[in-house]
């Protein structure tokens, strides 16, 4: 249903090369506007790489990608950053000795400084009260979900219509995980689409409108989120993490 | 003189030096932190900067002859020449940094180093070529005030030195502190990938550091002419590596760090030399430069050895 709204983001046949490694094969997403996209897949997959080459740090040897209707796979990471795609980094990635209130504000660095920005500063402190109280405290010393949430606020600083989260439930207790989920729902109630890459396909595609199903590089499922719950193929690549991370 | 003056004495020396020193520091540190790398072309850019002060003072009509500056005229000769310096010792970083680091951004291991040496030695000789090997005389605009402290002299020069180090250093770390570009720099020290998914610009971050760190270079190579009233091509190595050691000492990397290595590096060269011997000096300096790397490499105000590649 949301798709009716038309398409934010968009990978046209997207390949990525490192060196002789071919990473994304062929890869076409579809992401609508108001929506919540998943990308699942084990490791080695392809799914950073996506997140990378959205942000403009990976180029693509062929293909396109296409935001509100234009190619932007040619254009730097600060002018994809300015039309409106913001980061949620693997691990977090805030910067360690910089207090939270300096870590929002980067988030914030392509815009206009102005009354607007002490607004969106509120915001938010509304959506994590927690954060106003520790705005002087240096980001490196916060636990793990409060960094968590500091580095969604630092997205949300940019104003972005679309955030890109790179497994923002990695290292997360699954209560702490919880919370994140809601908060990610809240974010995307009010207006923001989301593309999230996550280990945690249970967790995302109770969240996600649809999903797509990465194996080394290449595409190979995707549906509506209901749906693929019930996948049976789905649940056997799920259960197959499982034991992955059991022998590890 | 008595021991206590000469002591005072050698303090009021070694504090002068030292914030000669740290001004060089930090422009080590700036481009460390940003790029990890030592940029050796430092040391020449600290020795052109301190013949552009030269040419800027004989501009400004300051020659060995002429009387010596009072008032207005002072401050505004004192402070057009550093300006013309500052800029000028800034804008060659800047060109050395984009004529022949920036090609080497993405190359790994010593490349970009072994070429800051080159760079060095490129203008080491330039200088040398165009100029002559003989020392020039540096000409001081300031009238010859001291202030007699028991048998210990505080000359107008020093305090120059002092205010002008401590201004320059204030204001580097409001701007890295408070300001929106600082921010940025601080950001891409930490952690460059995701400061340029913060929209920065981490090329504009380097171009940065290096004019920065330039500038402030050749703040210190008119400090240098100054202080010992000479300048010379060669006066670029001695400096500069006194300057690297205070830079390791504070801990490579870090602005606050560079600034208390620099003060700590001058002060043991003037007590040092006054307790062991003036030519025993760099032996102690250098001795210190070993035991850090050592005992604590990340430096005095260092966190931790910086392992990034």
């Amino acid at each position: 249903m949301q798709r009716e709204l038309g398409l934010l983001l968009e990978f046209r046949g997207v390949n990525t090369h490192y060196g002789d490694l071919h990473v994304l094969k062929d890869v076409s997403y579809e992401i609508g506007r108001g929506e919540i996209v998943a990308l699942l897949g084990g490791n080695a997959c392809g799914k950073s790489t996506t997140m990378k080459t959205i942000m403009g740090v990976v180029r693509p040897t062929s293909g396109s990608v296409i935001f509100e209707g234009q190619p932007i796979e040619r254009l730097r990471t600060a002018e994809r950053v300015k039309r409106g795609i913001a980061p949620v980094l693997e691990a977090r990635r805030l910067f360690p000795r910089m207090t939270v209130l300096e870590n929002l504000e980067l988030g914030a660095y392509t815009r206009k400084r102005g009354p607007e920005l002490a607004e969106d500063l509120e915001r938010v402190y509304e959506l994590f009260p927690r954060m106003k109280e520790r705005r002087g405290q240096i980001a490196g010393t916060l636990s793990g979900g409060e960094q968590q949430m500091v580095a969604i606020g630092r997205a949300l600083m940019a104003r972005p219509r679309l955030i890109c989260m790179d497994e923002p439930s990695m290292g997360l207790s699954p209560l702490l995980v919880e919370q994140v989920f809601d908060i990610i729902q809240q974010i995307n109630r009010q207006g923001t689409t989301i593309f999230m890459v996550e280990q945690n396909a249970a967790m995302a595609l109770s969240i996600a409108h649809r999903a797509y199903v990465l194996q080394t590089g290449q595409v190979v499922l995707s549906g509506e989120a209901a749906k693929l719950r019930e996948n049976p193929a789905i649940r056997e690549a799920y259960l197959g993490e499982l034991q992955v991370s059991a022998a590890a | 003189m008595t021991l206590t003056d000469v002591y005072l004495q050698q303090l009021i020396n070694g504090l002068s030096l030292g914030a000669m020193y740290a001004l060089l520091a930090l422009g080590f540190t700036l481009v460390y932190g940003i790029l990890e790398l030592i940029n050796f072309a430092h040391f020449n850019v600290f020795m052109v900067g301190s013949f552009v002060a030269l040419g800027a003072l004989n501009l400004f009509g300051v020659t060995p002859n002429a009387p010596p500056l009072a008032g207005l005229a002072l401050g505004a000769v004192l402070l057009g020449t550093l300006a013309v310096t500052m800029v000028a010792s800034g804008l060659l970083g800047v060109a050395i940094e984009r004529i022949a680091l920036k090609p080497l951004r993405n190359v790994r291991g010593p490349a970009a180093m072994i070429t800051t040496i080159g760079v060095s030695y490129i203008l080491f000789n330039v200088v040398l070529l165009g100029l002559g090997a003989d020392s020039k005389n540096f000409p001081s605009p300031l009238p010859a005030l001291a202030l007699p402290i028991g048998g210990a002299v505080l000359r107008l020069r020093e305090v120059l030195i002092w205010i002008v180090s401590l201004v320059l250093m204030a204001a580097l770390t409001w701007f890295v502190q408070f300001t929106r570009m600082g921010k940025a720099m601080r950001a891409t020290a930490q952690d460059p990938e995701a400061a340029r998914m913060m929209g920065i610009e981490v090329d504009r971050v380097i171009i940065l550091a290096f004019f920065l760190g330039s500038a402030l270079a050749g703040a210190g190579g008119l400090m240098f002419g100054l202080y010992y009233n000479f300048t010379s091509y060669i006066i670029g190595f001695t400096a500069g590596l006194r300057a690297f050691t205070a830079a390791v000492l504070g801990g490579i990397g870090n602005v606050p760090g560079a600034m208390l290595g620099g003060i700590i590096i001058g002060l043991i060269e003037a007590m040092g030399g006054q307790l062991v011997s003036a030519s025993w000096a760099d032996v102690i300096i250098f001795s210190i430069l070993v035991l850090v790397l050592v005992f604590r490499p990340a430096g005095l105000l260092g966190r931790v050895a910086p392992n990034k590649s």
